[in-house]
């Protein structure tokens, strides 16, 4: 991290990320949020924001790996750090195979909790490729959906696993 | 929701972050994981100038067991780290399954061990464990470095013997007699909500008789507290389950709970006492889980 320029009295660092494989480097305030420099400045709006104190999930990505709520990172906190997001999932238009298990069990229905959902799900089953399904909540369980009732959710993350090992 | 303007800083040593932090003064802070103070910060209940954060103390992410037998855990560790750490796993399962049971997956991945004591909330989950095991906290200052029992550092919620320029490096747990340790909880839900009331024991067991025992209750006062009359009751005396009932309610005599919108203080007190009777069961006959 190095200090840039001072403009209009406001102080900007650089920033150097990587997201899904892509290096992007951007001059950021210290108290831009990752979510922000996510969303704002690469234009990664499939990361969403919706009560922004690390209770709902809804803006979760990976950070080196992990999953974490963007909105409780400073973007700085992020320099040099890998990120992966909802975008980086799909090998191009190919859908993962938890994606396409969510599609297949009606996981899905506003969709607004989807993406931090697969985030939890996809770092779950690198973990754990056989989880119970009590493991399966227990992943899940910071990310709050209004629709679905989790019933299905919960139902596509175990059949994506199954598929998984089968494929392997 | 955005942050309100302040200035960072990312020393790149603990020396420098302690000068940093002197030089500022009260309006900066430590940064860690910052699931506390970027939550309070945009909920305008705590106003930086600066925050100095501690991301380049790789060495504060460390678990080790020394040569003595003690094991040093790093103020950087996240609670998702203490779970996974074979040390912990094979010498204090309880610490592990303590940091299970907080927040979410995604907190535990950031959150850490120094910010859940700095805080100094009195419903944090890892104070009542980590005291039931008597750890210290190591202090580094302008001023040189303090070791101190985690039990005297809390003074008040919020409140801590922690000055301005002091990081927290490390905590120490040394090599003891205990046989078993445990911390039960009691929340709302299952997952990402604090303690109504979490009770921390361990005990040192030879044969039926305890030999010696320690009862933090969390939540149920203004810091972490132990509770002493309870200890020292059980200690001595060969274990009955009438005996850890009568332990229990001594327990729930000593705590002084308040009422706020996660129960009332009588529910609270009624929690210590069933709750300690529970982790004194598991700590006796399981050990350290
Ligand atoms: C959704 C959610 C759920 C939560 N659930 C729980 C729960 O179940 N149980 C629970 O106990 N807590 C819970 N918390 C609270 C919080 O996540 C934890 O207390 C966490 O451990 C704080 O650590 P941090 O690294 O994020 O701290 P930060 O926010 O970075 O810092 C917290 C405070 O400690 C100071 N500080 C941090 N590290 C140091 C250091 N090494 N030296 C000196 N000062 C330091 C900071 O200056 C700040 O004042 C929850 C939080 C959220 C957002
Ligand atoms: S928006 Fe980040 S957890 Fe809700
Ligand atoms: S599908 Fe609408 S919030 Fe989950």
């Amino acid at each position: 991290m190095q200090m840039t320029a001072e403009q209009s009295g406001t102080k900007y660092h650089l920033v150097t990320i990587t997201v899904n494989g892509d290096p992007y480097t951007r001059a950021v305030k210290a108290n831009t949020l990752l979510v922000n420099l996510l969303r704002d400045d690469l234009d990664l709006t499939g990361t969403k924001k919706g009560c922004e104190l690390g209770d709902c999930g809804s803006c979760t990505v990976h950070l080196d790996g992990k999953p974490v709520n963007s909105c409780l990172v400073l973007a700085l906190e992020a320099d040099g750090r890998e990120i992966t997001t909802i975008e980086g999932v799909s090998q191009g238009s190919e859908l993962d195979t938890i994606q396409k298990s969510f599609l297949e069990n009606t996981a899905v229905q506003c969709g607004y909790c989807t993406p931090g959902m697969i985030m939890s799900a996809k770092a779950l089953l690198e973990r754990n490729p056989n989880p119970t399904e009590l493991e399966v909540r227990e992943a899940i369980a910071g990310n709050l959906c209004r629709c679905t009732g989790y019933v299905n959710i919960v139902k596509a993350i175990l059949a994506a696993a199954e598929k998984q090992n089968k494929e392997q | 929701m955005y942050l309100p303007d302040f200035e960072y800083y990312a020393p790149a040593t603990v020396n420098e972050a302690c000068e940093l932090l002197a030089k500022l003064g009260p309006g900066a802070k430590v940064l860690a994981g910052g699931t506390d103070i970027l939550s309070k910060m945009k909920q305008d209940q705590l106003s930086l100038d600066a925050v100095v954060s501690i991301k380049n103390f790789n060495q504060l992410t460390e678990i080790v067991e020394n040569d003595k037998g003690d094991v040093i855990i790093g103020a950087r560790v996240t609670h998702n780290s203490l779970i996974d750490s074979p040390v912990l796993q094979k010498k204090y399962p309880s610490i592990c399954h303590t940091a299970h049971q907080m927040a979410n997956n995604q907190v535990r991945n950031t959150g850490t061990i120094g910010g859940n004591i700095v805080n100094a909330v009195p419903s944090a989950d890892l104070p009542p464990i980590l005291i039931a095991l008597g750890a210290q906290v190591k202090l580094v200052g302008t001023g040189g470095e303090r070791i101190l029992p985690l039990e005297d550092f809390f003074t008040g919620p919020n409140e801590s013997v922690i000055k301005q320029d002091e990081i927290l490096t490390e905590f120490i747990i040394e090599k003891q007699s205990l046989t078993g340790s445990n911390y039960l909880k009691f929340a709302l839900r299952r997952s990402g909500a604090l303690a109504v009331a979490g009770v921390a024991v361990a005990v040192a067991m030879d044969g039926n008789t305890c030999t010696k025992a320690r009862i933090v209750m969390g939540a149920v006062a203004p810091t972490p507290a132990r509770a002493k009359g309870a200890e020292q009751f059980l200690a001595g005396k060969e274990v009955t389950d009438e005996l850890l009932e009568e332990v229990g309610n001594r327990a729930a005599a000593e705590s002084k709970p308040i009422s706020d919108i996660r129960g009332s203080a009588e529910y609270r007190r009624d929690l210590v006492g069933v709750l300690t009777r529970r982790a004194l069961k598991k700590a006796i006959s399981e050990g350290h889980v």
